[in-house]
């Protein structure tokens, strides 16, 4: 289905790549000042990071890479400027069960809604399970981002399970979703 | 008030390091047990290795993002088994993981009944909204012993662990403050 001549880090608009510790650190400061951005993308209390907090959190980043062995970090570039536009993530692989999470998060939101996104999935789907080989991929939603759960389901992804009321924002809770895709279910539609 | 510490067949204890080192490597070694607990591959650990993780964790401390308890049995006093409780300050939830190690003690409630103490904890000491837990398919057992002491199945993730040549679902349960309170009555006295 994918040759050895495939590249991998290569889509129609966009390419993933490495860190910029020179450009990237300014451009995502300005997406932790986006506290919409912020509350889509995790569930941790929203705080603006300055480039000096986002270059810092890189290194970390990249050191834990190295030592941990079982996360992948892919920078999103605009495949005419190699401007950073966004990240994609495996991270807490389990080697022995072959499962591991996915992150993607398009940071600016006149970059959204051009499929970006869409192409982003699927490298990181096609990296998930013919570079690393797992089994399945595993993303956790909060039940209010709607176009997550809308980009999820169109790439075959199942609610599995729904951990009602986890998290609580604006005064009310919410619950947390998690999707799960199987390597086969996934095959089936990237042939298709 | 109520007690806290103790239910109706165990109570609740902090151990010494070298107490629980001592008793907890032997259930290390038990690969059914280990299995039971996580979805790592297992491995086994030297009683000094298991001392030095346990005085670390005394280190940090008790509280306030992980709770730490050791089970003993009322009638025999015998420590069987422990909890953590690790909470999530910001959104009010507390995820459990739960341990019978001795063998001898399975099927027998003590599970079942420290949990519950572990809810009663976190509702009404720590005042969670919600408590968390997960578990693996091939684990009947504590599933029934969940569902009696109030959690609720939220759903599983297809065959994300692998044991024994085949792919096992993870469970995933939680049970939310109003539910607890429904059950537990008592504890609102």
């Amino acid at each position: 289905m994918f040759d050895i001549q495939t590249q991998l880090f290569e889509g129609r608009d966009i390419r993933f790549g490495p860190i910029d510790y020179e450009k990237d650190p300014q451009i995502e400061s300005k997406w932790t000042h986006d506290s919409d951005f912020m509350r889509l993308y995790g569930i941790d209390p929203a705080r603006p990071m300055s480039p000096a907090m986002v270059k810092k959190k890189y290194e970390k980043l990249e050191k834990e890479i190295e030592e941990s062995k079982n996360i992948f970090y892919f920078t999103i570039r605009a495949r005419e400027d190699d401007r950073l536009i966004g990240k994609a993530v495996v991270s807490r692989i389990e080697w022995s069960n072959g499962n591991g999470w996915i992150e993607l998060g398009i940071g600016s939101a006149d970059d959204r809604r051009k499929g970006y996104g869409t192409q982003a999935l699927q490298l990181l789907l096609r990296f998930a399970f013919v570079e690393l080989n797992l089994y399945r991929v595993t993303a956790r939603v909060q039940e209010y981002n709607e176009a997550a759960i809308a980009l999820l389901k169109k790439f075959g992804f199942t609610e599995e399970v729904r951990r009602r009321q986890a998290l609580e924002r604006d005064s009310r809770r919410w619950d947390l979703l998690v999707f799960g895709l199987l390597k086969d279910e996934w095959a089936k539609q990237a042939q298709a | 008030m109520r007690d806290l510490f103790r239910g109706d067949l165990v109570r609740l204890t902090a151990e010494d390091p070298e107490t629980r080192a001592k008793i907890e490597v032997h259930w290390q070694r038990d690969s059914e047990y280990r299995r039971f607990l996580d979805a790592e591959a297992v491995m086994v650990v030297s009683e000094k290795w298991l001392k030095d993780w346990f005085e670390k964790r005394d280190e940090e401390g008790f509280g306030p993002h992980r709770y730490v308890f050791s089970v003993r049995t009322l009638a025999e006093d015998k420590l069987i088994g422990f909890f953590a409780l690790w909470v999530d300050l910001v959104h009010s939830e507390a995820w459990v993981g739960i341990g019978i190690g001795e063998r001898e003690f399975w099927g027998k409630g003590c599970g079942t009944d420290a949990m519950r103490l572990c809810l009663r904890y976190a509702f009404t000491e720590l005042n969670v909204q919600r408590v968390s837990l997960g578990l693996m398919d091939y684990n009947p057992r504590a599933l029934r012993s969940y569902e009696k002491a109030g959690f609720r199945l939220e759903g599983r993730t297809r065959g994300d662990v692998q044991r024994a040549g085949r792919h096992h679902d993870s469970l995933w349960m939680g049970i939310l403050r109003a539910e607890w309170l429904g059950l537990d009555a008592a504890a609102v006295e």
